[in-house]
């Protein structure tokens, strides 16, 4: 009986073959319901929720990429570039690409200059990087030299590239800064603004945006609409291949009414002095020239400003970060009497014929304290062309008290004192066109008749900002005609160039129209009458231009006391302005020049406004009759 | 008796070899190197070293078919003895390799007591209840579980597991097929969760618990464990009825996919060819389960029957473990895809057993009366 053992002998083989094949069969049974559970599952993966899978499986594997749009330029009104993206070259390192850092750092200190710190610098990033073929930047802004050697041993040299960069540069460098301003890195701030303009998307992969000037307040001309690229990636993010492509469209290009060469000019004629020069054309206010001294160079904030020298700027006595065309409040003296001369015409305070005996000082009836002139021993009897030629301070004061401050703050406000010019940069103040109202909230204090006296010859609480009295004076030039002063003339992009067209403010009326010629033959007196205050400066000119002298006190003078320059310290010294334009029947270009603590304006100011309508006279066509 | 006695022997039965079964095996080998090549992103050091491995098994396979299956009831408490002595020999000497006491250092090369028993367990629990007349007695049954569990919680000591579970399933299987009563098969049934609910409201920690649910349900730790779940989901889940194509899976060639040519290949699979692909590899695997039902039915006697039964049965276990972990109905343990997945001593370990099945079919006894 085969090999079992005895034993087992009694067992029934057949019901046990039986048996098992029971059992076979219901494991059978067992393992289609498993495998059909299997495939219910499957099914409801693969077909249910494939779309959801499909989607997901697609989310992992295709990541979208911005790709961040070339910044328009910015050219000036001769086509000459003022604000350019070009290429900065910096030193990139693949981590996954080097076989011996330390060897590979030391090689390249042979070739060009790394500090230790940027060595340490570059090491922490590196091993902070978790995806190693992504490169890290060992050293930016290299030089054309250091450019050159490393291109040459590139190829002893694997894992390290040089990469080129687009990066703002203006070429102009201090020259255009409180104009054109720059643009530098996007900060926490610049995020969170952008976030909530609803700007963040169109923001992707952009870097840098406006800070300061036309940068800024064209920034949305400027920046373009950002582009995205689809990638496939591997799980560790690296690119595989580029499925498609939405080029960026590229920010557009700003023509402005800037001249270049006159913005030079506007620094070489200031110097070593602080000031500001506006130089507008008349017809439009296109600002042709917007110079504060001294200015810096905006490139060091492009690449982000090292805190030395941020603090040098900010420590610089003679403050450079103002802009001190738009944003420095001086008293405008003198400059203003002509348009307070209109008003008094205008209220028929005064005629051409009236005259006023000027013994040196004023005094409001029943006080005695006394208002001096400029001149000591007074100018005797003066008319409204001679208050303005010779710039008579009693004329003014009386004119000011007859006027009061009321009409004074009304009619001024129409010339755009004490308001915001409207000019195409951010860093602006409205100075200060003082009133009843304004005194009250500021210093919870009524107007004393005294405070208008002040007024009549530019003092006292009245600040402008000399791109105010440029406008201003051009306002008078166009005998009530309103432009806001623009540096932007055109948009440009690749199908033309789109004019900008200017922006106009209510005129301003006036009753008798013949007024204005009065105040203009005035100011055309003053610089081409051998008394006027302008007159030395304008000797020989070959044009008719008008204009008006300013000297303003920077501090109080005590009554019976000399103002004495010499004597007194640099920094409480008048400061000279002048305002003008030409020529004077069909006025072109308009001119304001401020220049602290330097004395008289006729001496001083008016020169460089000379230099600066010489330059426009020999220059520009349109300025030829 | 059965339809072949009598008949000449041909060529195959002379060497041993059951044409059918072979033929299945191959099928899903080559179709698995396919497989493994795209998973791998076309490497072919690795398709070489697979073909390698194929060999070995298939060696190792051809040999264990030459010996007749008495040799193994024979050699049965010996083997289970040694491989037992191992298990204990690795918790005390064993090499450290993945955070786990698995191998044992012999000098040449490092053994895995753990694959010796998967056979070395089925092999003594059917010895263990053939000697008797069956269906085996209730007691009779309860010593053969007590067999079954030494090498368990040894295994599960390492600590492995996933390994463990499929070892005692072996036996397991030899008991079921032997006919335990189902009035037994329904208390354990019962049982068993009310064990598992002592265990988990009187005997574990919280850690342990934590450890236990993130292990029943992954997609909780979406970074960690879910990792591995949730991109395999999306594998299948994109691949839908027809498949990306072979070489196509994004989730595989761009590495979404972990563990693609090993434990997850079946991912891989399932996204490159679709439902319509993954009831094709169902139906060899079934083909291979059915063959294996038909040689332990044909068997001469209890032991072959027993033996050859649980070897097909825990190797179906193998298949649906895999495919439910990496389709997210089952939790994950490191079971490969049989025949398919790259690698592991499991491929040679799996070969010998289906050596042993096709020792069952084709060495048989000339009755004589």
């Amino acid at each position: 009986m085969l090999n079992w053992r005895k034993r087992v002998a009694i067992r029934d083989h057949l019901a046990e073959a039986n048996l098992f094949l029971r059992r076979t069969i219901v494991a059978l049974v067992i393992v289609l319901v498993l495998i059909g559970s299997l495939v219910k599952n499957l099914y409801h993966l693969q077909v249910d929720k494939y779309q959801d899978y499909q989607t997901r499986a697609d989310g992992n594997r295709i990541k979208v990429q911005p790709l961040a749009p070339n910044r328009g330029l910015i050219y000036d009104r001769f086509g000459r570039i003022l604000a350019e993206n070009s290429p900065f070259y910096s030193l990139e390192v693949v981590p996954e690409e080097v076989n011996n850092m330390d060897n590979l750092i030391v090689e390249l200190s042979q070739l060009i200059e790394l500090d230790q710190d940027t060595i340490e610098d570059f090491k922490k990033n590196v091993a902070q990087q978790r995806r190693k073929f992504k490169p890290v930047t060992l050293k930016s802004q290299l030089t054309e030299e250091e450019t050159a050697i490393l291109s040459v041993n590139q190829h002893d040299l694997p894992g390290a590239y040089i990469e080129a960069r687009l990066k703002r540069y203006y070429p102009y460098k201090d020259l255009t800064t409180h104009a054109i301003g720059y643009v530098a890195k996007i900060n926490q701030q610049d995020a969170d603004n952008l976030e909530l303009e609803g700007k963040s998307a169109n923001y992707e992969g952009t870097l840098d945006i406006g800070k300061l000037g036309v940068e800024k307040y064209y920034e949305s001309i400027l920046h373009g609409q950002v582009g995205y690229q689809e990638v496939e990636v591997n799980n560790r993010g690296r690119t595989i291949r580029t499925l498609s492509q939405q080029p960026p469209k590229p920010g557009q290009d700003l023509v402005l009414n800037l001249d270049i060469d006159m913005q030079q000019l506007a620094k070489d004629a200031l110097g070593e002095r602080r000031g500001a020069i506006v130089v507008l054309d008349a017809k439009d206010n296109g600002i042709l020239a917007l110079y504060s001294n001294p200015s810096y160079d905006p490139n060091l904030f492009v690449h982000g400003i090292s805190s030395k020298n941020y603090k040098a700027l900010l420590d610089n006595k003679s403050r450079p970060l103002i802009n001190r065309t738009t944003q420095g409040r001086y008293p405008p003296a003198s400059t203003i009497k002509p348009h307070l001369g209109l008003l008094g015409l205008e209220e028929n305070l005064v005629t051409t014929k009236t005259r006023i005996w000027d013994p040196g000082y004023y005094q409001i009836k029943g006080i005695e304290h006394k208002y001096r002139d400029w001149k000591t021993w007074g100018h005797g009897w003066v008319d409204i062309y001679r208050a303005i030629e010779e710039s008579c301070d009693v004329y003014y004061y009386d004119l000011a008290v007859r006027l009061g401050m009321d009409k004074i703050s009304d009619f001024m406000t129409q010339f755009g004192f004490g308001e915001l010019t409207g000019v195409d940069i951010y860093e602006e103040t409205s100075a200060t066109m003082p009133s009843r109202e304004w005194k009250y909230g500021r210093f919870r204090q009524p107007w004393y008749a005294g405070d208008t006296v002040s007024i009549g010859i530019g003092q006292g609480y009245w600040t402008t900002t000399p791109l105010q009295l440029a406008t201003s004076v051009s306002v008078l030039a166009n005998e009530g005609i309103h432009y806001e002063p623009k540096l932007l003339k055109a948009t440009q992009n690749e199908t033309g160039v789109l004019p900008v067209p200017a922006q106009d403010r209510p005129p301003i009326q006036i009753n008798n129209t013949t007024n204005w010629q009065v105040i203009k033959t005035a100011m055309q007196g003053v610089v081409e009458k051998v008394t006027g205050s302008g007159h030395k400066a304008y000797q020989g000119v070959e044009y008719h231009a008008a204009g008006k002298t300013g000297t303003a006190q920077v501090i109080g003078i005590a009554q019976d006391e000399e103002y004495d320059a010499e004597k007194i310290a640099e920094k409480y010294r008048d400061n000279a302005l002048f305002v003008g334009f030409a020529p004077v029947d069909e006025p072109k270009i308009a001119v304001a020049v401020v220049i602290e603590n330097v004395g008289g304006g006729g001496k001083n100011a008016a020169p460089v406004a000379r230099t600066m309508m010489d330059y426009y006279f020999a220059h520009y066509e349109e300025a030829k009759p | 008796m059965s339809a072949e006695v009598g008949r000449k022997p041909n060529i195959w039965q002379k060497i041993h070899i059951d044409r059918p079964l072979l033929a299945g095996l191959l099928t899903l080998s080559i179709v698995g190197l396919f497989i493994i090549y795209s998973a791998s992103g076309q490497d072919w050091d690795l398709i070489i070293r697979q073909l390698t491995r194929l060999g070995i098994s298939l060696g190792v396979m051809f040999a264990i078919a030459q010996v007749p299956p008495s040799f193994y009831q024979r050699w049965a408490v010996p083997f289970f003895i040694i491989g037992c002595a191992l298990l204990v020999g690795v918790l005390v000497f064993g090499v450290i390799g993945k955070g786990a006491r698995r191998w044992i250092d012999i000098g040449v090369t490092r053994i895995q007591p753990s694959e010796i028993m998967k056979l070395a367990v089925p092999i003594m629990i059917a010895w263990f209840i053939a000697r008797k007349p069956l269906p085996p007695k209730i007691g009779y049954s309860l010593f053969g579980l007590a067999l079954i569990i030494i090498p368990t919680l040894l295994i599960a000591k390492q600590p492995d597991l996933g390994t463990s579970l499929l070892i005692a399933t072996s036996g397991l299987f030899v008991i079921f097929l032997s006919g335990l009563s189902w009035r037994l098969i329904s208390g354990f049934v019962v049982a068993m969760p009310a064990v598992g609910a002592a265990l988990w409201f009187f005997y574990m920690h919280d850690y342990q618990k934590n450890r236990v649910l993130t292990f029943l349900n992954p997609e909780s730790d979406p970074l960690g464990a879910g990792y591995h779940i949730i991109q395999s989901k999306i594998a299948i889940g994109s691949g839908g009825l027809w498949g990306k194509g072979w070489l196509q899976g994004t989730q595989s060639q761009l590495e979404f996919l972990p563990e693609r040519h090993t434990d997850f290949i079946f991912a891989v699979f399932s996204e490159e060819f679709g439902l319509f692909g993954i009831l094709a590899l169902l139906s060899i695997y079934l083909y291979i389960v059915l063959r294996g039902m038909v040689i332990s039915v044909r068997a001469q006697d209890a032991f072959s029957r027993l033996l050859a039964g649980s070897i097909t049965l825990t190797f179906f276990v193998y298949v649906f473990v895999n495919m439910g972990m990496v389709s997210g109905i089952l939790p994950v343990v490191g079971v490969p895809l049989p025949l398919v997945s790259y690698g592991g001593t499991s491929m040679i370990t799996l070969m010998a057993g289906f050596g042993i099945l096709m020792a069952i079919s084709t060495q048989r006894k000339v009755f004589t009366s």
